[in-house]
Parts: structure tokens; sequence; C-alpha cells
């Protein structure tokens, strides 16, 4: 298969969490690299540091060491607009535990990422294109019928599909998902894994974390994190 | 944009905020209406001061008092910015009805009625000569008899709410009014006596609203006070009450009515008993009644303090409501700020959240203050009637009813200062809600 060019970069990734007095090393020097259109899927147990990978990734925290650079361009070296602006456009994450804002109902949670970048202005000038965006998501995840439905009227899988869209909405070039399937029965679970195979041969770019063996052989790629570093 | 749609479904959902919006409407309901009763009072206790004395007076603490005020109050005629001069004679007697053993001691004003309607409200003052000031001393009941005025507090009795017993007709009553005039040089004239006694028909009484003054003045003709109370070659005044023309800067015509005196008394030098001249000062209104008005702005002031207290009670309600907000809504915040939204718009959130309920607040406290205000004097009549009870007693304070004359000035001052302290009191929590780091907010929340 003819890979295309690199699109995220970890080196030598560290990072430790203070629990009282002792240290815990949970990142030992990750080097990771992400290709555009793969699907690739983290896998290591229950506190293994999936999530915080994930989370130095996405740009939601920052490693004690080691640099991630997006597009050649160093994290940890963006100023905070820019930071603010690559959480918003370049990738979409999805959280195990949906995430969703519960005073908003299923249509604004998706079209969040499109008004927390604009002013009140601003927004008024493109509600359209971001309205029939959204619609467009929200299509694609089946839930046409449920925009005006606040999250506590979901079942957690179309809670999941809220989060995906949400995620989607300004088209990222790349998709983070925690256990999107974490917690949903295996039929739910299929059907989100469905939904990201389909993202994926649209030529989405995804990283998926899991503790689960099956779901990672769905993906095309499987990274095993273990002991604070990377086997693949 | 979101700030907005989250704005409105937290003030709609949240009851707490609903909490926030009445506390601060209650500080805006208190401070409202307390502020423009008192400001109010001040208000109305310095026009009755302002009324009573005209706009500057030329004159002399010595009861011994002054010559050539004629003189000087056609200079100041002649001039562009004076409309009145007013002399006046300014003494104490001893006051005692006829064939009642009751003596009392009274402040005497010897005017010209018509002129010093003229540079006061005197005039307005008046019951049954209101509209005739030159006959304000000739009884309606003998006009050929020699009248007086009194303070109206002197002359009618008062209810407990308030209100004078009135007369249709002034009823005929005399006294002996008793002086010791004083000569230039300020002794006891050497009249067989050395008391001067006139006696007076009750004429008329005058309500200026000033309890002092109305509790215990006499006014008489100015020529009958020159005779009471002064002795000498040169008819003497000890004051002269000056009327600017509408519109006149006070500030800077007393000074220009100062000049003029300099200037005279110069010219005045080598007159006869010159040195009288050299007692005499030029104040405005507001300094020659400092003494009375300084305790009432005093209070004011005291008032206004307490009120930053309650001021700043807002704010801190305003930050534990918001506080209480953002430590229920930390993973919200977690999940703006994952989507991109950046610090300060976090802040701007809560401070955005901050104006609508300071909006809200002082809005509805504005609109409550103002229906209380429009009702306050009904109110008070209802409670005086079923349970007696009075914010002040009429029978011994001069306000008539409760002020509630709205001044949009504070209103605005009122309502901008709830806002701020909205913002003041979002601050901090707005901006450890703004520092909040994504994942620590995210971490272990499982909605
Ligand atoms: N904010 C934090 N403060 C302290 N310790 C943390 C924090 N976040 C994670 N940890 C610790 O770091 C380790 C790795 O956590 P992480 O959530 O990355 O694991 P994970 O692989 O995602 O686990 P799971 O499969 O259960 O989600 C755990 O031991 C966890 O207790
Ligand atoms: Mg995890």
């Amino acid at each position: 298969m003819g890979k295309q060019a690199a699109i995220l970069k970890a080196d030598g990734l560290h990072k430790a969490y203070r629990m009282g007095t002792a240290r815990v090393k949970v990142l030992k020097g990750v080097d990771l690299t992400v290709r555009e259109g793969d699907f690739a899927a983290v896998i290591g147990a229950s506190g293994s540091g999936k999530s915080t990978l994930l989370h130095i990734l996405g740009g939601l925290d920052r490693p004690d060491e080691g640099t991630v650079s997006f597009d050649g361009r160093d994290l940890s070296r963006m100023r905070a607009r820019e930071l603010n602006r690559y959480r918003n456009e370049m990738v979409g994450f999805v959280f195990q535990f949906y995430h969703l804002l519960d005073e908003l109902n299923v249509l604004e949670n998706v079209l969040l990422p499109a008004m927390v970048s604009r002013s009140i202005a601003g927004w008024f000038m493109s509600r359209r294109v971001a309205r029939r965006r959204a619609a467009e998501v929200l299509e694609q995840m089946g839930l046409s019928d449920r925009a005006r439905h606040k999250p506590y009227q979901l079942s957690g899988g179309e809670r999941q599909r809220v989060a995906i869209g949400r995620a989607l909405m300004n088209e990222p070039r790349l998709l983070l998902a925690d256990e999107p399937t974490g917690n949903l029965d295996s039929t739910t679970g299929n059907g989100i894994l469905a939904v990201l195979e389909r993202l994926n041969q649209a030529g989405q770019t995804i990283v998926m974390v899991t503790h689960d063996e099956r779901i990672a052989a769905r993906a095309e790629r499987t990274i095993t994190l273990a002991d604070g570093k990377i086997r693949e | 944009m979101y700030k907005l749609k989250l704005i409105t479904r937290y003030l709609l959902k949240r009851r707490i905020t609903h909490f926030a919006v009445l506390a601060v409407a209650l500080c805006v309901f208190i401070v409202v209406v307390v502020m423009t009763v008192m400001s109010g009072l001040v208000w109305g206790f310095k026009q009755n001061n302002h009324e009573f004395v005209g706009d500057c007076i030329v004159g002399t603490k010595s009861l011994v008092g002054f010559p050539y005020y004629e003189e000087f109050a056609q200079v100041l005629e002649r001039t562009d910015f004076v409309t009145a001069v007013s002399p006046v004679v300014k003494n104490y007697a001893l006051l005692r009805p006829d064939a009642i053993d009751v003596t009392a001691g009274v402040e005497i004003l010897g005017i010209d009625p018509v002129r010093h309607s003229r540079a006061t409200n005197f005039a307005q003052t008046l019951y049954y000569r209101a509209d005739n000031p030159a006959a304000a001393f000739r009884p309606l009941y003998d006009p050929n008899a020699l009248g007086c005025v009194f303070g109206i507090d002197l002359a009618l009795p008062k209810s407990a709410m308030g209100q004078y017993a009135y007369n249709i007709r002034p009823t005929r009553r005399a006294y002996a009014l008793t002086c010791f005039p004083l000569n230039a040089r300020g002794a006891p004239s050497r009249s067989a006596s050395m008391v001067a006694t006139q006696r007076f028909f009750y004429s008329d009484h005058s309500h200026t609203g000033i309890a002092r003054v109305d509790g215990s003045t006499v006014y008489i003709p100015l020529e009958q006070a020159q005779t009471l109370c002064m002795d000498g070659e040169l008819k003497r005044v000890t004051s002269l009450h000056v009327k600017f023309r509408a519109g006149a800067a006070l500030r800077p015509s007393c000074a220009r009515v100062r000049e003029l005196w300099n200037d005279f008394r110069q010219d005045k030098q080598d007159a006869n008993d010159a040195y009288l001249l050299d007692t005499v000062t030029v104040e405005s209104w507001k300094e020659h009644r400092r003494a009375s008005i300084a305790p009432m702005e005093q209070e004011e002031v005291i008032l206004s303090v307490m009120f930053s207290f309650v001021g700043m009670t807002t704010v801190f309600i305003v930050f534990v409501v918001f506080y209480m907000i953002v430590s229920h809504k930390t993973r919200d915040i977690g999940i703006l700020k994952s989507v991109g939204a950046s610090n300060a718009s976090v802040m701007a959130l809560f401070s955005g959240f901050a104006l609508v309920v300071g909006l809200l607040g002082s809005g509805s406290g504005t609109l409550a203050g103002l229906w209380f205000l429009a009702r306050i004097n009904q109110v008070e009549g209802w409670l005086f009637e079923h349970f007696g009870w009075q914010l002040w007693d009429r029978s011994v304070y001069a306000i008539g009813a409760i002020p509630n004359r709205i001044e949009p000035g504070l209103l605005a001052v009122i309502i901008g200062c709830a806002i701020t302290a909205c913002q003041i009191g979002a601050l901090v929590p707005g901006y450890l809600a703004a520092r909040l780091r994504p994942v620590e907010t995210l971490h272990g929340s499982r909605t």
C-alpha cells in the first residue's frame, strides 16, 4: 500500500504523575508516527497510559519530555492561540465517556466546535454553512431525527455517535478516539466501529485506543503500549 | 456564539442563578429605596435652606449690625446679575402673650415683606398672605393693627401625622416683644428702662420646612426691629439677602459681590461708624447655612459608605454562586477547551453570564424599587393607621411626606455599581475556570 506522508509524529514522550510523594511514570519514551489515512489502534492494559498518550497527541495535555509534531510543527512551541486552533480544527477528540454538554441539544453539541471558534458576528455570517455541515454529520451518524433531543434522552451508543459527530464537525485531519466502544455492549460497539471503518475508508485518519484485542484487530495497524513504551 | 447559548441555557436551567439574580435584585431594591429617600431628604433640606436665605448673604454675626446698607443695596441692584436685595435685622427677644404669664425667648427677623419676598421665598411660606406679602404684617381681623408673622410651630399645634391645625382666619392674639437695643458701640442703650417693648398682633405664620426656624422665629417689620433692637443715629441692619438673576453661577456671582463690597468699604473708610463695616462678610447660601446642612450631608456620606458594604455583599453572593457554578461545571469547561475554546473566551463566558445576572438583577430590583417608592407614602400611611407605626414622628420633624423623587443619575450609578459588583464577583471564578486544564477536568468524570 502506498503510504502517505506522516501527519503526526511523537518522539521520546515521557509523562509521570505525582501520587502523593511518589512519582508514577506512565510514559517512558514513546515514539509514534501516524500517516495520512491510517487507522491505528493503541492497545494496552488498563492503566498502561493509553488515555494519557492520546491526550498528549490531542494537545489536551503536555508531555514532561519529548515532542509531538503535527505537519512538522512542534505542539510545545505553539502559542495558546495556535494550540486552540489545533484542538479546534486539526484534531477531533472522542472521549470514552462521551462528554456532551447536557444543556445543549444534539445539533448544538455537534455545532459546538464551529461555534467556539467564531464571534457572534462571525457565527451569523457562517451559520448556514455550519448548519449544513452539522446536518450532513448527523445524517452520517444516523441521528438526523434526533437533532432536537437532549443528551439525557439518548442511549449510550447514540451519545457516542453524537460525540463522534462533534469531533468530525470541523473536518479534522486526525480523529482521536479514546475507547469509543468501552462503555457500550458489543452490538452497539460494533456499530460504532463500523462507523469508524467507514470514515477511514473515506480517507479519515484515525487513532483509536482500546484494551480489547478483538476490537484492535479491526484496525489496520495495532500499536501496543506496555511498560510505558510502544511495541508495534 | 456558544457563549450566548450557554448563558441563556444556564440561566433558564439552574435555580442557583435565579437566587443570584434575586440577591442582586434585593440589594439594588434596598439601595434604590433608601438612597432615593435619603437624597430626597437632603435635597429638600438644602432647597429649604436655600430658599429661606436667598442666594448670597452680606452680613455680620454681630447683633450691632452695620450702617450704609441701603447704599450698598443700590450698588448691588445696579448690577446686571442681582435681581433683589433685602435688608434684614436679626436679633433675640422675649415673647409674652397678652394675659398669659409665659415668656419665651425667640429669634426675631425684621424684614420688608415685599423686598424679602423678592430675595427669598418668604411669600410662599405664608398662609393667609401668600398672594399679598405687602400685607403680611396687617392682620386680617384688623388691618390697621401692627402685625407679626410667627414661625408655624410657634403658632399652630401639629398632629402625629404632621398635619397642622390650620384656621380659616387668624385668631386675634396680641403679644409683647421685648428687646435690648444696642448702640453702635454694642452697649445697651442708655434710655430709661434699658429695654424696648412693643405689642404685636398675630397676622400670619410662615412655614419654611426648617424645624429650627419654624419653631423659634418671629418676623416683624424692618423699621420696628430697628427701633426695638438698635439705637443710634444711623440706621443699621445685620444682613442683606441677595438674589441673583436666574442662571447666574453661584460662586462667581458671590465673588463679584465680595469685590463690590470691598470697594464699597474702601469708599466708606472715613465715614461715621465705618468700623462696623469690618465685621461684614459675603457668603453664599451654602456657606451661610453650612452649620445646618453639613450634618445632613455627613449622614448621606455615612449612608453611602454603609451601602458600599451592601455592594460588597452583592460581590460576595455573586462570587459564591459563580464559584459553585464553576465547580459544578468544570467538566463543561474541559469540554469547551478540548474543542478549542480559548482561556479568554471561557473568561468571557463567565463575565457575560455575570453581566446577564447583573442586568436582570438590577433591572428587576430597580423596577421593584420604583414601584415601592411610588407607593411608599401610601404604605406608611397604612402602617400608621393600622399599627401606629411611623418612619419618623411628624409632630417632631419638619418633614412632610417621604421624598420619593427618582433621580435618574443616582439610579444609573446604582445599576452601574450592581453590574460592576457582579463582574468583580465573577472575576475569580471565571479566572479559575479559564485556567483549568482540559485533562484535569475531564479525568474521572463519566457522563
Ligand atoms: N491526572 C492524573 N493524576 C494522577 N494520576 C493520573 C492522572 N491521569 C492518569 N493517571 C494515572 O496514570 C496512569 C495511566 O492512566 P491512563 O488513564 O492513561 O490509563 P489508560 O491506559 O487509559 O487506562 P484505562 O484503560 O483504564 O482507561 C494510571 O495509573 C492513572 O492512575
Ligand atoms: Mg483510558
